[in-house]
């Protein structure tokens, strides 16, 4: 067994948190950087946050990561760390060029209390930063929050910075996707192209880190949001924000100082929540539904229709983001699959815990924080085993000890490369990630099938 | 410039870089781009290693923590690791650096897929971690019942003042049967994982080894310091010594358990592999127990032969000698087959090797076992020790970085001191040219003229493809696709792209097929279409026509 010893029996724990569900915020904060066209990312902290977040974020897409970091020493972590802001501008700006320095703190440089306001507007006088170019930060301490809040407050500090207030609105509509994969970021603009609707959206990390090999090496890929695009997001009419955890701060920002209102929607994930995204854009942009949609609707409900009784009645546990989890609770419910356990390290707030209940039923066991580790999640898998696991690939080692099929989505995913490509919202997202869990379930029969009952038409 | 390699291109290399540079960087980056001008002596210029990073400058490098919870003690199984500090450090060490591990038996203590956190919040932050630390070392008590438990700090917990070792000190009471010990290796010490490992050389040293004097049966008993079976390195290791009838203690530290390393002293020979992450513990055990060291390497074949040869003739039996002997000649010839065979199809091709303290040295053998020359490496955290040599040890300065991690005074241990060698014997070691604590680094054996660049960072690597084009790059797992995006095969040397051993002899064969399957992978090829080198016009003419 390579979890050998997790018990069966589940105890209290305050205080110790074994293979979390969770990340710290800075890798959130330095993901959400990327989705914004030429800005790099800056770590201010010691360099160890900065190695450990981009290999972290290399390992899950297989693509160059590019993020600079503060350095700290000892005398820095004593004496403050302007002096490394400073001198990092000067040689990041000199050696790599970037439009926007895009800072986030770490659990260092917050304790030691730098103000990086003050240090940036100190960089700006004292001529660090060359004429058009651009440094904003995010607080993104670690012993707050986790990845997804880390970026929320980076994406709100993109509006926070860049969004301009104006009387004059424009016919656009603001988007804003939650944590989620480049793949699904193009699947959430496909939908919206297809109706025509024009739009910004923050951040868009599609093109940046799933890029083509073209023999060539780009330190800021085509893809990104366009600083034009966010500095023209107050002027929107709407922002339809999916994810409450990943996008409320940013909406919430664009709705109090701008004035841009904000419909909070699920992310997209299933039938009933991209029906209700379509819906949000249908009426926010009052564009009409085009039959190619339709079309794509129609395919993954024929689908689902085709296969419900291999879907049907399977009990499934759900480990991740809480944004996500809310998705894919909704995904299995509509296959008719029974969920039985939705843990995540990530503190939602209180709404959570309700809405995984009015769409799983009651009898669903839902634990968020830092002991919804892992760890307790294996121990319910052991109490009450499902036949499906939805996670990411550390659940692997719980698949495997317990022979469960696993479903990888979320972050981090080290060890297949699906999810950069292939989304899982949208209705196409909802027709790849449906026929992953068909093949899933169909090989499992096939293996496990007796001689005399193995089907060669399923 | 030229855009492929030709001896001589280094200075102008070097100048181009160093031009982009402002002053003050300029001149500690001229430091550390060395041109390797070995003079008649077979002396090697100074370079300036273990020093700052720059701050914005693109690195390759990591964090003390990395060094001493990630590199050295993380391949051990059964020290329960509890990660002091908010959630990241924690998690991101947790099974990356693919350190393998073979419990003795089905339900012998395992805890590397575990990784555990007191996950601090600002709660702690601002009213110090220590009680939650002491509550999570009572649960992870409760639940796990370890031999010995580890406490890792991440820098915020230097910053609020909480004493993992009052911590540690005060639980060990509690539970007299478990070894309780912490390590101040707060990311901010020192300048690169280097510091990390010096904290975890010497709480090993003081609070681990040195516990139970039951030696483990066998005779010829040594250990290897420095290995971290990544990728099962040490799993071919452990079956070329067994195979030579020399009885493996312990390894510091892949495929380790704590028994080995509480009675590691009573070995009669310490060899080191990575000399950087580990060459403390071994003067110190020396120091302390008389066990004498010398550097071995087991990455590539004949360096493996000639280790093993130099452990046999240290201990002196004739028969082992001849035994490891046989031995060599048998692994010898299933490896040269297929030596010979990538040999011919790698000769002359060039690689750039930037990694780690001992591993961009290492890895040269095996390239030139296949005919392939290094034209440029460096180490990413390594001192000028590794790169010179430890005679050049005395004249290192100390600076304020280094100043911060403890150098601890040893003395020979009253009882327990003994000298494994008599005089005489070492006398004739000596005459025999068999060298002790005898690491001479990198450069000595590199080409003259070869380029040698410490803390190599992003913007001299993508130069140095630019005018150099390797035929390969080795490095870590953030410059990976940077390099494979240009059309250059790259193979990461920390995590082995998830593939291995590439140690001893079984390894070198691994490595020469691996290498001559990148060089020669016709998918870079497929990267241009057809119309993008043909003219356009062509087809144009062909529609009219």
């Amino acid at each position: 067994m390579l979890l050998r010893h997790t018990p069966e029996e589940v105890k209290e724990r305050s205080s110790l948190t074994i293979n979390p569900a969770k990340t710290c915020q800075p890798v959130g904060a330095m993901y959400a950087a990327l989705g914004v066209n030429r800005c790099l990312p800056h770590s201010h902290g010691s360099q160890g946050c900065c190695a450990y977040h981009r290999s972290a974020l290399t390992r899950h897409y297989k693509e160059p990561i590019m993020a600079t970091t503060s350095s700290f020493t000892e005398g820095a972590s004593v004496f403050g760390g302007q002096a490394n802001v400073l001198e990092a501008v000067t040689n990041i700006f000199n050696l790599y060029d970037p439009d926007i320095i895009a800072v986030h703190t770490t659990c260092l440089s917050e304790v030691i209390g730098d103000d990086l306001t003050q240090i940036l507007n100190k960089a700006k006088t004292d001529g660090k930063i060359p004429e058009g170019k651009l440094v904003i930060h995010a607080n993104t301490p670690s012993f707050k929050g986790s990845h997804i809040t880390g970026y929320s407050s980076m994406v709100a500090s993109f509006i926070q910075n860049f969004a301009e207030p104006t009387e004059t609105k424009k016919m656009q509509i603001n988007l804003l996707p939650s944590f989620v994969e480049p793949s699904d970021m193009s699947e959430i603009k496909h939908i919206a192209e297809l109706m025509d609707v024009k739009y910004v959206m923050l951040p868009d990390t599609s093109d940046v880190v799933n890029g083509p090999m073209d023999g060539k090496f780009h330190m800021y890929p085509k893809g990104g949001t366009p600083l034009e695009g966010i500095k023209s997001m107050g002027a929107s009419t709407k922002t339809i924000a999916m994810g409450r955890v990943g996008t409320l701060a940013a909406a919430k920002l664009l709705d109090t100082k701008l004035k841009v209102p904000y419909e909070m929607l699920d992310l997209p994930i299933g039938v009933g929540a991209t029906d209700a995204f379509i819906e949000a854009l249908r009426k926010a942009a009052g564009a009409s539904v085009p039959a190619e949609l339709m079309v794509e609707r129609g395919k993954y409900i024929d689908v689902m229709l085709d296969m419900n009784q291999y879907t049907s009645g399977k009990k499934v546990s759900l480990v991740g983001d809480p944004d996500l989890m809310l998705g894919l609770a909704a995904f299995c419910k509509e296959n008719d699959m029974q969920v039985l356990h939705v843990v995540s390290g990530t503190k939602p707030g209180s709404k959570f815990e309700k809405r995984i209940k009015e769409i799983c039923g009651d009898d669903v066991i839902v634990k968020t924080g830092p002991q919804a580790d892992m760890f307790y999640f294996h121990q319910l898998l052991q109490n009450d085993k499902p036949d499906l696991i939805f996670g990411n690939t550390y659940c692997k080692y719980i698949a495997r000890d317990m022979d469960i099929p696993l479903i990888r989505v979320g972050f981090p995913i080290y060890d297949r490369i699906g999810h950069s490509y292939f989304p899982v919202t949208g209705y196409r997202g909802g027709l790849h990630l449906l026929d992953q869990v068909l093949d899933t379930i169909m090989d499992r029969q096939d293996r496990d099938a007796l001689p005399e009952k193995f089907e060669l038409v399923m | 410039m030229e855009d492929q390699y030709t001896p001589g291109m280094e200075e102008d290399f070097k100048a181009e870089i160093l031009e982009k540079y402002p002053s003050k960087l300029k001149k500690k980056r001229s430091r550390q781009i060395v041109i390797n001008n070995i003079d008649d002596n077979g002396d090697v210029p100074q370079i300036h290693a273990n020093t700052r990073t720059t701050p914005g400058i693109l690195t390759m490098r990591g964090c003390s923590y990395a060094g001493c919870k990630g590199v050295v003690l993380g391949p051990t199984r059964d020290i329960l690791q509890i990660t002091h500090g908010p959630i990241g450090c924690g998690f991101y060490s947790w099974l990356t650096r693919r350190n393998q591990t073979r419990p003795e038996t089905e339900t012998s203590a395992n805890y590397m897929p575990y990784a555990m956190s007191t996950d601090l919040q600002e709660e702690e932050i601002i009213f110090g971690g220590e009680k939650k630390l002491k509550a999570a070392i009572d649960e992870a008590v409760a639940l796990f019942n370890p031999k010995a438990i580890g406490i890792f700090s991440t820098c915020p917990v230097g910053l609020i003042g909480d004493d993992v070792h009052a911590v540690a000190r005060e639980m060990e009471a509690k539970y007299p049967h478990i070894n309780i010990f912490g390590f101040s290796c707060e990311g901010y010490k020192g300048v690169s994982q280097s510091a990390g490992h010096h904290v975890a050389n010497n709480k090993v040293f003081t609070d681990v080894v040195g516990l139970d004097d039951t030696p483990k049966e066998g005779k010829f008993r040594f250990n290897i310091l420095g290995e971290y079976n990544i990728g099962g390195d040490a799993f071919e290791i452990e079956r070329v010594v067994e195979k030579c009838g020399l009885t493996l203690h312990s390894t510091f530290s892949g495929n380790s358990n704590y028994q080995e390393f509480v009675s590691a002293h009573t070995v009669d020979l310490n060899t080191v592999m990575c000399h950087r992450s580990i060459n403390y513990l071994a003067e110190m055990m020396e120091t302390k127990y008389g066990i004498p060291w010398f550097k071995i390497n087991f990455i590539g074949a004949d360096a493996t032969a000639k280790s093993l040869l130099k452990i046999a003739q240290f201990f002196g039996d004739k028969d082992l000698i001849a035994q490891t002997q046989k031995v060599i000649d048998e692994e010898m010839a299933k490896v040269k087959v297929v030596r010979d065979e990538v040999k011919a199809r790698c000769e002359g091709k060039t690689a750039a090797l930037f990694v780690g303290g001992s591993r961009a040295h290492h890895y040269q053998e095996l390239f030139a076992e296949i005919g392939m020359k290094t034209i440029a490496a460096g180490y990413e955290f390594a001192h000028r020790d590794d790169y010179e040599g430890r005679k050049v040890m005395p004249s290192i300065v100390v600076d304020a970085d280094s100043r911060n991690i403890e150098e601890l005074t040893v003395t020979a241990d009253p009882e327990r001191y003994k000298q494994r060698k008599s005089d005489a014997e070492m006398e004739q070691f000596k005459k025999d040219g068999f060298a002790f604590e005898d690491y001479t680094g990198m450069m000595g054996d590199m080409e003259n003229k070869a380029l040698v660049i410490d803390d190599l960072n992003h913007y001299e690597l993508e130069k140095l493809i630019e005018h150099m084009h390797p035929d390969i790059i080795c490095a870590g797992i953030k410059e990976k696709y940077v390099v494979q995006k240009q059309g250059i095969p790259m193979k990461q040397l920390h995590s082995y792209d998830y593939m291995g051993p590439f140690a001893g002899f079984e390894g070198a064969i691994n490595f020469y097929k691996e290498i001559d399957r990148l060089v020669h992978s016709k998918v870079f090829g497929l990267t241009k279409a057809p119309w993008e080198t043909s003219p356009e016009l062509s087809g144009l003419y062909g529609w009219n026509a």
